[in-house]
């Protein structure tokens, strides 16, 4: 996959340490940052908050029938690149992304783009479960509701069955449906917002710690439902376990202060990381 | 010798024993090297003594404040000759007393002194003097006994801090329970007066009644004064008032809660919010003026010209006037409750493709309905208590009517008209006041504590 090289890929580069304590400028991506079949391109993307930047000169693909895993110590930009890529970031006062990003070809931050029917495309999971204060039901429902999904009850109880099973959260609820999802354990409202998700069937879906409040079993189903996604959606997910990473994604994007260190297969990140910080990372020598 | 030159004297003593107190605890410590040794840092062996000092003597002082007056009139009037009391009902022997200390005082007096009438008030003079002269010693004493107290109290395994903590939270219960017991004051009054109303009226009258006319007869052959407390207008007139009013007041301040929190600019926010609570802050006698002077004539002529006939005074003139005295109010309320609602709850449901206003719909309004209806319920109760507008607005006359275009009269405006003007206590006509009064408490509690809980039971969804 590395072998064609473009504008992006490996420069091998010694971060000179000055650099380093300055923490201005951006540094170079290691690695190759795209992906044979990209279904999202992201390019020379920075992120602001008011006057702080959280996210600097970042470009990643995200490939089709692909997941990737973004991992980094806490507060890197994780869950603000990921917001990016659905524009969730609109919502945030102050908050201001430059460079482009594109789903399919298309430009989502482009000034004409409706940013509602690409949410519907670009799902996401969040990282504090945040059921609606309705009934178990009617939170999973609420998608295919709004998006007209289904034209019978029957159908639309089929779609929450389903989702709930992938999301390995029927049996628990099955028999009170109609209970406050916000009731739920927090482990069990975050398998209900992973449902929640599932049922309008994203196309990418971006999942931020999705497995952070459950228990080894409830991550095995969850992990075995991102892998049987994967074969339809894209994915990406931020996770601060690197065996869940390593175990569930194809390619790993470690950040690093706002800065994409460097990219690779999964397999060759973790063994083999070319990097110093990211070896550091992942062999537990970080700060 | 005024009391309170004994009061800052009490103080003195207390920034005194404060000083004595510290240096008391460091010294048994056996100096500031061994502060450790001491089970509170010496700043709370200082409050002790403080406190110790200054509570019982100033408790002291406002018991002698309170009753040393009905003392040396007890001790002034048991020494007046029998003859004088003889015969006296209590009102008159009231009136003598104050005659004998406005004399004492050199005060205008209401008859001509006589020689026993000075002598008393040359008794109670002295009394007084001698009164004070007491409290100024037994007050001092007791400051000082409690300083000599605290001293010989301080040592290092004394929990001050427990100690000081404890008082302290018992002046606070104390304080907070003056709030209770004034509001428990009220109730108990404003109920005694009612029974005394429903001893002369039957209850079943007054709460079914259809007839208002609370002009009892001064003398047996006047006319026109029959008396009637039926108070069934006076409800149906304050319903139908408060239902105009939040008629106007829901859909409006909700809709402006919902623009101001979820669409308008951080710019807009900044001097529409400012400018809708000026609405808050205007006297509510404004209000009525501008609801006798201008809506009600306004309304008056549209209708005329609408060939619709309409009472100079209407119940629609208070009410719209009313619902926009309370616009903020609901909008003040609503918006908080609408803020409230977690950022998170509106990220989920954009993320899964909703728009804006099937956020607002679906998840938002859901979301904080019951702190609205709160809301809601409270400013209700605000309308049903509204007096002054009312009282301009709406009229006098207790019509029992369905037409917002007539004059209907409020449970608020009989209060004040049974009220203002002078009044005997024990008729029927002013205790009515009380039974009315009572009706309105019961209502408007009932609507708060519903409102409460219902927003209480909210907040608790997010916490
Ligand atoms: N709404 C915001 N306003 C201002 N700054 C923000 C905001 N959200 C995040 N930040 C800042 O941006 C930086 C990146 O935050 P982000 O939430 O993306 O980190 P993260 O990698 O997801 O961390 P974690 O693993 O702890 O979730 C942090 O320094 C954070 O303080
Ligand atoms: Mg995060």
């Amino acid at each position: 996959m590395s072998t064609t090289l473009d504008e992006m890929t490996v420069r091998t580069r010694a971060t000179t340490s000055a650099e380093l304590a300055s923490g201005r400028e951006s540094r170079e991506t290691v690695g190759d940052v795209t992906s044979a079949n990209p279904r999202m391109v992201c390019r020379h993307v920075d992120v602001f908050y008011g006057s702080t930047q959280a996210i600097k000169d970042v470009s990643l693909d995200i490939g089709k029938n692909e997941v990737v895993s973004m991992i980094g110590p806490s507060g890197c930009g994780k869950s603000t690149f990921l917001r990016c890529l659905n524009r969730m970031n609109d919502t945030i006062d102050g908050c201001r992304v430059t460079g482009s990003i594109t789903l399919d070809g298309l430009d989502i931050y482009d000034k004409g783009l409706d940013p509602v029917p690409l949410r519907a495309q670009v799902g996401m999971v969040f990282q504090k479960p945040n059921p609606f204060p309705k009934s178990i039901y009617e939170n999973v429902a609420y998608g295919p509701r709004i998006l007209g999904l289904t034209n019978s009850k029957a159908e639309l109880d089929d779609i929450i069955e389903g989702s709930l099973r992938k999301a390995g959260l029927w049996n628990e609820v099955k028999d009170r449906l109609d209970k406050p999802g916000t009731g739920l354990s927090g482990g069990q409202q975050q398998r209900l917002c992973i449902a929640r998700t599932i049922a309008v069937s994203p196309e990418v879906i971006l999942m931020d710690e999705p497995c952070s409040a459950l228990d080894p079993i409830a991550t095995a189903i969850i992990e075995e439902l991102i892998d049987e996604l994967r074969s339809n959606y894209s994915i990406a997910i931020v996770t601060h376990s690197m065996q869940q990473a390593a175990r569930v994604s194809q390619r790993t994007a470690y950040f690093h202060l706002g800065d994409l260190i460097e990219v690779g297969e999964t397999n060759q990140i973790f063994t083999n990381p070319k990097h110093k910080l990211t070896e550091d990372y992942i062999t537990g020598r970080f700060g | 010798m005024h009391t309170s030159t004994l009061l800052i004297l009490v103080l003195a003593f207390m920034s005194l024993a404060y000083y004595v107190g510290r240096k008391r605890a460091i010294s048994t410590a056996g100096g500031v090297t061994r502060i450790n040794t001491l089970h509170s840092l010496p700043v709370y062996y200082g409050l002790y003594a403080a406190l110790w000092a200054g509570l019982p003597a100033l408790l002291l002082m406002g018991l002698w404040a309170g009753f040393q007056d009905d003392i040396l009139v007890a001790l002034v009037k048991s020494e007046l000759p029998a003859t004088m009391l003889d015969g006296l009902s209590p009102g008159a022997a009231s009136l003598l007393v104050n005659d004998i200390k406005n004399l004492a005082s050199g005060a205008i007096v209401s008859r001509t002194p006589t020689p026993e009438m000075q002598l008393a008030a040359d008794r109670y003079n002295l009394y007084n003097q001698f009164a004070v002269w007491a409290m100024w010693l037994a007050v001092s004493a007791l400051a000082l006994g409690g300083m000599a107290f605290a001293w010989l109290r301080t040592q290092p395994k004394m929990r001050a801090r427990n100690r000081v903590e404890s008082i302290f939270m018992a002046i606070l219960v104390i304080f907070s329970s003056i709030a209770i017991l004034t509001t428990l004051g009220i109730v108990l009054s404003v109920l005694f007066e009612s029974m005394r109303f429903f001893q002369e009226v039957s209850p079943l009258e007054f709460f079914f009644g259809t007839l208002w006319s609370p002009q009892t007869a001064l003398r047996a052959d006047q006319i026109g004064a029959s008396g009637a407390f039926g108070a069934v207008p006076l409800f149906t007139g304050t319903l139908m008032v408060s239902a105009i009013a939040m008629f106007v007041a829901v859909p409006i301040g909700l809709m402006s809660a919902i623009y101001l929190s979820e669409y308008a600019p951080r710019k807009v926010r900044a001097w529409a919010k400012p400018t809708l609570e000026v609405l808050a802050g205007v006297p509510t006698v404004v209000y009525g003026f501008f609801a006798a002077l201008t809506v009600a004539p306004f309304i008056r002529e549209l209708g005329m010209s609408m060939g619709l006939n309409v009472a100079s005074e209407s119940a629609l003139a208070a009410g719209l006037v009313m619902g926009i005295m309370i616009i903020p109010f609901v909008s003040s309320l609503s918006e908080d409750v609408i803020n409230a609602v977690p950022q998170a709850m509106r990220d989920g449901s954009y993320a899964l493709g909703a728009t804006q206003s099937e956020t607002i719909r679906r998840v938002i309004i859901p979301a904080a309905l019951p702190g609205i209806v709160g809301g809601i319920l409270l400013a209700v109760s605000r309308a049903i208590g509204e007096t002054m507008i009312v009282v301009m607005a709406a009229g006098l006359a207790a019509n029992l009517t369905a037409n917002p275009l007539e004059s209907v009269t409020t449970v608020t405006v009989q209060i004040v008209t049974l009220l203002t003007g002078d009044q005997e206590f024990d008729s029927a006509k002013t205790m009515a006041a009380f039974a009315l009064g009572l009706t309105l408490f019961v209502v408007t509690l009932t609507l708060n504590v519903i409102a409460l809980h219902i927003v209480r039971k909210y907040r608790e969804q997010y916490e």
